[in-house]
């Protein structure tokens, strides 16, 4: 129990401050690395929270394709950040009231809500025994099942994102010279070998 | 000592509120503010697996997935619109961007 509450902490809290790092880093690419040291410990949380399986996917998903689309695009494009940065500390009164404010406001919520007892239904799925069933397990057997058509729409908005994305990005160049095989397969000899006479010590 | 489900909600409105936070702070850079909406979208994952495991059901991870899935989605759209702008444009700075007039 004691350990459990420790590694909770130490997530937690190298969670948080990787997060307030990733707003305030200087340098986009040391953001970028920050958030994946946060998505790090979002995982070792879900972990504690006994989902594995998403823990897994968070790696596989934020860390392996977002982050690091994140990261290319930060070194692809040649922005001067130091210029982007003015106004950060004008910003900061302003931005940190808000947040304060918010903060205050999640936190009485977290301390005062009681479920309604008309809520209290009990579980829709309830999560099996875990020493029995494993949580990828429990996980697939409801998904491909009851929510099917959650992961189908899953599946298309990805489908969507990416076409999109190969849309947006596509670009057609102008004077660029590309290969045409029905060209080159259409040539005949007379359009492409000339016969010339050349006259002896003469040259063409 | 015990860790419940309090603690993991106050990890998680903390998480949300540096996003906020992040949003307002970097109010020219249009990257950082994904990466926030990005760790906003965790927080709202962690509340998710919480009350999941607070309440003995599975449906919230498998709605935690669809959260993941539409994040993921958003930051591919999001950075091929950054790139596209970036290229007509030359500029990623948010006050920058009126092409609409909005």
């Amino acid at each position: 129990m004691i350990i459990q509450a420790l590694a909770f902490y130490l997530f937690a809290a190298v969670m948080v401050a990787a997060a307030a790092m990733v707003i305030s880093a200087r340098n986009p690419v040391h953001s970028v690395l920050f958030l994946i040291l946060a998505f790090f410990n979002a995982a070792g949380l879900f972990v504690l929270m006994g989902a594995e399986f998403l823990a897994m996917i968070l790696v596989v998903v934020y860390v392996g394709a977002v982050a690091v689309l994140f990261l290319f695009v930060v070194m692809m494009l040649d922005v001067d950040f130091a210029a982007l940065r003015q106004g950060f500390l004008r910003y900061l009164p302003v931005g940190g009231a808000i947040g304060l404010i918010l903060l205050a406001e999640l936190v009485l919520v977290v301390g005062a809500w009681v479920a309604s007892p008309e809520a209290a239904v009990g579980p829709i799925v309830p999560i099996p025994d875990p020493a029995r069933v494993t949580n990828t397990h429990a996980l697939g057997r409801i998904l491909y099942t009851r929510y099917v058509f959650v992961f189908q729409g899953a599946g298309l908005v990805l489908l969507v994102a990416m076409i999109g994305a190969i849309v947006l990005t596509l670009r057609e160049r102008v004077g660029v010279r590309r290969q045409v095989v029905a060209d080159q397969i259409r040539r005949t000899r007379a359009e492409s070998v000339e016969l010339v006479d050349a006259p002896k010590r003469g040259g063409v | 000592m015990a860790i419940g489900l309090a603690h993991y909600l106050v990890v998680a409105a903390i998480l949300f509120t540096l996003g906020i936070f992040g949003i307002f702070l970097n109010r020219k850079n249009v990257i950082i503010i994904l990466m926030s909406i990005e760790l906003m979208l965790l927080a709202v994952n962690i509340n998710l697996v919480a009350f999941s495991t607070h309440l003995g059901d599975l449906v919230g991870q498998v709605f935690a997935m669809l959260v993941l899935t539409v994040a993921a989605a958003e930051a591919a759209i999001g950075l091929a619109i950054l790139v596209v702008y970036f290229r007509n444009r030359g500029s990623i700075a948010v006050e920058d961007i009126n092409l609409m007039k909005g």
